[in-house]
């Protein structure tokens, strides 16, 4: 990459650090971030086995303030943002008119204010903030605001069976009593932070918010005192297998203006009970006649190339769908895949035939997710 | 490291072992290290005509596929099952037992033609 390229970039305060570690440094969504530092393999164990510690600082934060803050994410989100009660998360889908989808999001609900935090994608932040801009601007009167706060905000997690144990010994707070999909105020290795119990790797941890300038902190102190029990900072090549075995979407493989929440098997997301939504009557309509598409998982059968975004999908020797997202599953050591087909042609067990580069590589449809931890976060972590 | 200087390289960064009429293709170190950790390899049959800088195989990492290019004309002796069968291999022994294809040469001045280890470290280096 030349060095022009790179200046035209937006970095993350920890992009030094990533240097320093080894890191292969390639454009994201606008911003130079870390691909991998030694193996996207060994990084992707190594959450599975211990932690990963990920720097998300490109992630896009947006806050919605004021007394019709409720009202207005209502009206934006499928979810039901009215099941907050303050410091909890919701998983929701920013639904254009046609039903489609602009963004996949977490709506937090901070727990001392009454205000909500959207954590966006970092390649939708500039879209999702005009599109919110733009329906608030519909009724000037209402009392919300809407601020892009991305600028000022740091983002780093912590995920993997011993996130919790590592990242409890930065703080007095006890962190371990944050409920899966909850977040909380915090000390952390003196950094004021808001913890949440969140992630996208299907495993158990933490992301942190921070101030922009004291990000570096945490994420040395989590690094440090994550080394002797195998943390290793992990980049976006090991947190896209991660996500695709845990079977969470990526905007633009799985989510897109044209796939909508029920296709991608996200109709958990989508409260249609809970009044009128943008995108709910195109999302009920479907819901009605049943969703023409299906997002499946498969596994290839053969040794064979990885399945890849946008192969052709066959069944029955004719075309029926594209695989959204395929990889080299580190976990199961199998080729894996998800794809969007026709309804027809979806079902656990079914065969499918994956065009890898011209030829035909013979696929079986498996249950999702494609991995599930032992221990579900929160409940203990001995008893479940 | 350093690429063995006995070996001559492709701009698309595959060494070439000559011994006699045949030659020994593999990947480089360089190269492996570009695509990360190796996945799947897929070879062609014995007895194919390849042609020079024209694709003879895949290499896949977990991050995407590339071509193998044949740097020689001539006819496929012998592959590497090995190779086939662990893929990683081409991570930890590039030069070595994890070389991929045996080649019968229709012309032996390919090979003269091909760039030397010093060449080829710098043109790697540099930017390809």
């Amino acid at each position: 990459m030349s060095e022009s390229t790179e200046t035209a970039l937006r970095q993350t305060p920890l992009v030094e650090r990533h240097r320093r570690l080894g890191a292969r440094l390639v454009p994201f969504a606008g911003w130079l971030m870390p691909v991998q530092y030694a193996s996207i393999l060994e990084e992707h164990r190594a959450v599975r086995a211990a932690a990963g510690l990920f720097d998300l600082t490109h992630m896009g934060e947006v806050e919605v303030t004021g007394s019709g803050a409720l009202s207005f994410l209502q009206e934006v989100a499928s979810n039901d943002i009215s099941r907050l009660e303050p410091g909890a998360a919701i998983y929701a889908l920013l639904t254009n008119p046609q039903g489609g989808v602009i963004d996949d999001i977490i709506v937090y609900r901070y727990p001392d204010r009454d205000a909500y935090l959207i954590v966006v994608n970092a390649a939708n932040r500039d879209k999702d903030v005009d599109w919110l801009q733009t329906r608030r601007a519909l009724q000037p009167e209402r009392d919300v605001t809407v601020e892009d706060i991305s600028d000022r905000t740091g983002m780093v997690a912590i995920q993997g069976p011993q996130a919790v144990a590592i990242a409890a010994r930065l703080t007095d707070a006890d962190l371990s009593a944050i409920a899966p999909f909850h977040w909380a105020r915090a000390i952390v290795a003196g950094v004021p932070a808001l913890v949440a119990r969140t992630g996208y790797t299907g495993e158990d941890g933490f992301e942190f918010f921070t101030p922009i300038e004291r990000i570096a902190d945490v994420w040395d102190a989590l690094l440090g005192e994550g080394q002797s029990e195998g943390l290793v900072p992990v980049g976006l090549g090991a947190r896209d297998t991660l996500r695709l075995e845990a079977r969470m979407p990526l905007y633009g493989n799985e989510l897109s203006d044209t796939i909508g929440p029920l296709e991608a098997g996200l109709g958990w997301a989508v409260a249609l009970d809970k009044g009128d939504f943008i995108g709910r009557a195109a999302i009920a309509a479907m819901k009605e006649q049943g969703a023409p598409r299906r997002l499946v998982g498969f596994k290839l059968v053969g040794r064979s190339g990885s399945p890849r975004h946008g192969y052709p999908v066959m069944a029955e020797g004719r075309p029926v769908g594209e695989v959204t997202s395929g990889a080299f599953s580190p976990t199961l050591g199998e080729n894996i895949g998800l794809a969007l087909i026709e309804r027809g042609a979806a079902g656990v067990g079914k065969p499918l035939d994956i065009i890898v580069r011209g030829k035909a590589a013979p696929a079986v449809q498996v249950k999702l997710p494609f991995y599930r931890r032992e221990h579900p976060a929160g409940a203990g972590n001995q008893s479940a | 490291m350093a690429s063995p200087a006995d070996l001559k390289y492709t701009r698309t960064h595959e060494w070439v072992r000559r011994d006699g009429d045949t030659v020994t293709i593999g990947i480089t170190d360089h190269a492996q290290g570009e695509l990360g950790d190796i996945t799947y390899v897929e070879l062609p049959e014995v007895g194919t005509e390849v042609a020079a800088t024209q694709p003879m195989g895949i290499i896949e990492s977990v991050k995407a596929a590339t071509d193998l290019y044949a740097p020689v004309n001539g006819e496929v002796v012998a592959v590497n099952d090995k190779a086939v069968e662990t893929p990683e291999l081409l991570n930890s022994e590039p030069f070595g037992d994890a070389w991929l294809v045996k080649v019968r040469l229709q012309n032996p001045d390919q090979v003269a033609e091909l760039m030397p280890a010093t060449e080829y470290d710098a043109f790697a280096e540099h930017g390809a």
